[in-house]
């Protein structure tokens, strides 16, 4: 198992805020990132890049509940695009940045929900919602941090900067949407299930003591690609795009459809919209 | 540090091998992550943050003998003053070293020092509050610093030098304990910690256990040292205790009407810590036992039957008002606002020993910093020691 702890970098220790640092000095970062865990996975494929949001674009996500089975493919397709921890054994901890609920129908309280269903779906009388980070606009958990490790990007994604988040929870605890989750242990990231192509605000391998979130599969959207949840997807029910692009699925949605904000009573504004069919 | 009876060597003793079983288990938890403790995604703040809630009143309680003591030239509080800010210097040091225990990254600790790191000030409520607990720390380092130094060499202090710092502690001791409330009320998505009422709690019992504490020790001090003190510092704080004590009470069932009555949505955590939620009620017998305790001391401080008695029996209400104010402040606010998760999920915290050994290597460091301040304030103050060219 590569399940080696990292030796004391000087390099590591003394980074910058990425904000701090110049387009040199992320550069040298990404190379030595590269190196590391390239290094400690024994691989010669990593790749981290810094790709930048493009003007004009604004992300949005939205989810179809009358059509969610609950099947959970999004959360296993998640773990394998985000290079997730996979749980030990004492602790049973996979790292899931979706939770989907299996809710009772003439209901939409939470409180309500089944979370550890293990049973053939979708069951009768229930139906489905998967919550993930909803990259509010207003982000409790970005005015929590007192550090600045995480922040909105221009395009709508919430980050967090790895190198730079001091472990003290306050941000998952700001969360209306439990979406923040924490590394209670060294990573397990077993070598031959990595996703080598890697971003720096989004599924480069992470480090204990450190928080991480959904961040739309940055390496993919920015790109041009879908998060990875949105194309695993069976049922159709995920959509995304640009919120700016007046043609695009995403307006058309909220255009068109009913939707429903979860916990907008809350006031973060979230980009992530539930609708119906 | 050095001088002292039999009594002193063994407490400091017996404080040092909390601290060092403490340090043993601090360094397992930096090998293998925050896992070793009983936190999870679901109740991600436990044992720390639950004492270092509980401190912050501790600490901002030393303010209830400050007023009296340099505002109305309380000769007799005066005394007492002075060993309420040791023992507000030991509560901050704890208070700091929980938040530290509590961090995944404490070797970055850095980035929050300005101008390398980025201190996210005023935006994040848990800035201020490392700004106003480190202000304190250095306003209680000052005040009595200063006032005993001067003792020490038997001068007679100089009021600028000392009552403007004293003006400005007692607003800050007010402001540790309510941006500490801040902290939680801040959160709308949290809706049991979401309610005004919070910080006047938070207030409220920091005056009740917090001068409780304060007296348990003033006991101590009076019974085994010729610290001059009488019981007049002694019988005050106990009224501040009873009067903050009832006022807590009030303002407890105040919020458990508003939720119980209502009973919309919000009482989930509520219901979850009082009465238990779909079988789940590990913290139900915490809590009654904390509401007991609570009751009961303050009937017996309200008779007055038990002043005028033992020393141990006249403490006991005292003592039983502290447990009762550490449990609400960790089973009773800290865990309950993790359960149900926003999600709904229902997930129970248990400490874990490595967590528990933590958490008294820390109570064993603050006591060694009060006792050992303390002795030694007692000794200037008592005239025992003396600089040598005098």
């Amino acid at each position: 198992m590569p399940d080696k702890a990292e030796a004391f970098n000087l390099d590591e220790f003394l980074q910058k805020h990425f904000h701090q640092m110049s387009e040199e000095e992320i550069q040298k970062t990404l190379e030595r990132l590269t190196r590391q865990y390239n290094e400690k996975y024994d691989r010669e494929d990593f790749s981290v890049v810094a790709d930048g949001p493009q003007h004009g674009v604004k992300f949005a996500y939205a989810l179809n509940l009358s059509k969610c089975i609950g099947c959970r493919k999004c959360v296993h397709a998640c773990v394998e695009e985000n290079n997730q921890h996979r749980g030990t054994e004492e602790r049973g901890d996979q790292v899931e940045y979706i939770r989907v609920l299996e809710m009772e129908k003439g209901s939409l309280d939470v409180e309500k929900a089944v979370h550890d269903y293990d049973h053939e779906v979708p069951a009768e009388g229930k139906y489905y919602m998967p919550v993930q980070c909803h990259h509010c606009n207003d982000a409790p958990c970005v005015k929590a941090c007192p550090v600045e490790a995480t922040w909105q990007e221009p395009d709508g994604i919430v980050v967090v900067d790895y190198n730079w988040c001091i472990g003290c929870r306050y941000c998952a605890a700001a969360c209306p949407y439990w979406a923040r989750k924490f590394n209670w242990v060294e990573p397990r990231l077993p070598a031959e299930e990595i996703n080598p192509d890697t971003h720096y605000l989004g599924n480069r391998p992470r480090y204990k003591g450190v928080m991480e979130k959904c961040t739309f599969c940055i390496n993919r959207v920015r790109k041009g690609l879908n998060p990875a949840c949105h194309d695993i997807c069976p049922t159709g029910s995920r959509k995304f795009g640009n919120l700016l692009d007046p043609d695009s699925v995403i307006r058309t949605i909220i255009e068109t459809k009913r939707i429903y904000i979860l916990k907008e009573e809350v006031g973060t504004d979230p980009s992530f919209y539930y609708f119906f069919d | 540090m050095f001088t002292g009876g039999r009594r002193y060597y063994l407490w400091l003793a017996f404080l040092s091998v909390l601290i060092g079983l403490g340090v043993l288990a601090y360094y397992r938890q930096t090998v293998h992550g925050l896992g070793v403790t009983g936190m999870t995604d679901q109740v991600s703040w436990g044992l720390y943050i639950a004492n270092f809630t509980f401190l912050v009143g501790v600490a901002a309680a030393a303010v209830m003998m400050v007023i009296p003591g340099y505002l109305y030239h309380n000769q007799e509080v005066k005394g007492g003053v002075l060993l309420g800010e040791m023992v507000a210097i030991g509560a901050i040091v704890m208070c700091l070293l929980f938040v530290v225990a509590d961090l995944g990254r404490p070797d970055r600790m850095w980035h929050m020092i300005p101008p390398f790191g980025k201190f996210n000030f005023p935006e994040s409520m848990l800035a201020w509050d490392v700004l106003v607990l480190n202000g304190y720390l250095l306003l209680n380092l000052h005040v009595p610093g200063y006032l005993l130094y001067k003792r020490y060499r038997g001068e007679e202090p100089a009021k600028w030098m000392y009552l403007p710092f004293v003006y400005i502690s007692i607003v800050w001791a007010i402001s540790i304990h309510t941006v500490t409330a801040f902290l939680y009320t801040g959160l709308a998505g949290r809706p049991y910690w979401n309610a005004a009422i919070l910080a006047p709690r938070f207030i409220a019992s920091a005056f009740c256990a917090g001068p409780a504490f304060i007296i348990l020790i003033l006991e101590i001090v009076k019974g085994w040292t010729r610290f001059p003190m009488g019981n007049r510092v002694i019988s005050f704080l106990r009224m501040v205790v009873l009067i903050s004590g009832l006022i807590n009470v009030f303002l407890l069932v105040s919020e458990l009407f508003t939720e119980f009555y209502a009973d919309s949505a919000h009482v989930a955590s509520a219901r979850y810590l009082f009465f238990g939620l779909h079988g789940h009620n590990a913290l139900v017998p915490w809590i009654w036992t904390s509401i007991v305790m609570n009751v009961l001391a303050l009937l017996a401080l309200v008779s007055r039957k038990f002043e005028s008695r033992g020393v141990v029996v006249r403490n006991i209400p005292l003592l039983m008002l502290i447990v009762a104010i550490w449990i609400e402040k960790g089973m009773g606010l800290v865990f309950p606002g993790f359960i149900p998760t926003p999600l709904g999920e229902i997930v129970e915290y248990m400490p874990s020993g490595n967590e528990v050994m933590v958490t008294l290597g820390i109570w064993g460091i603050g006591l060694f910093i009060m006792t050992v301040l303390l002795k030694h304030a007692v000794d200037i103050e008592t005239g025992e020691v003396s600089p040598p060219d005098k």
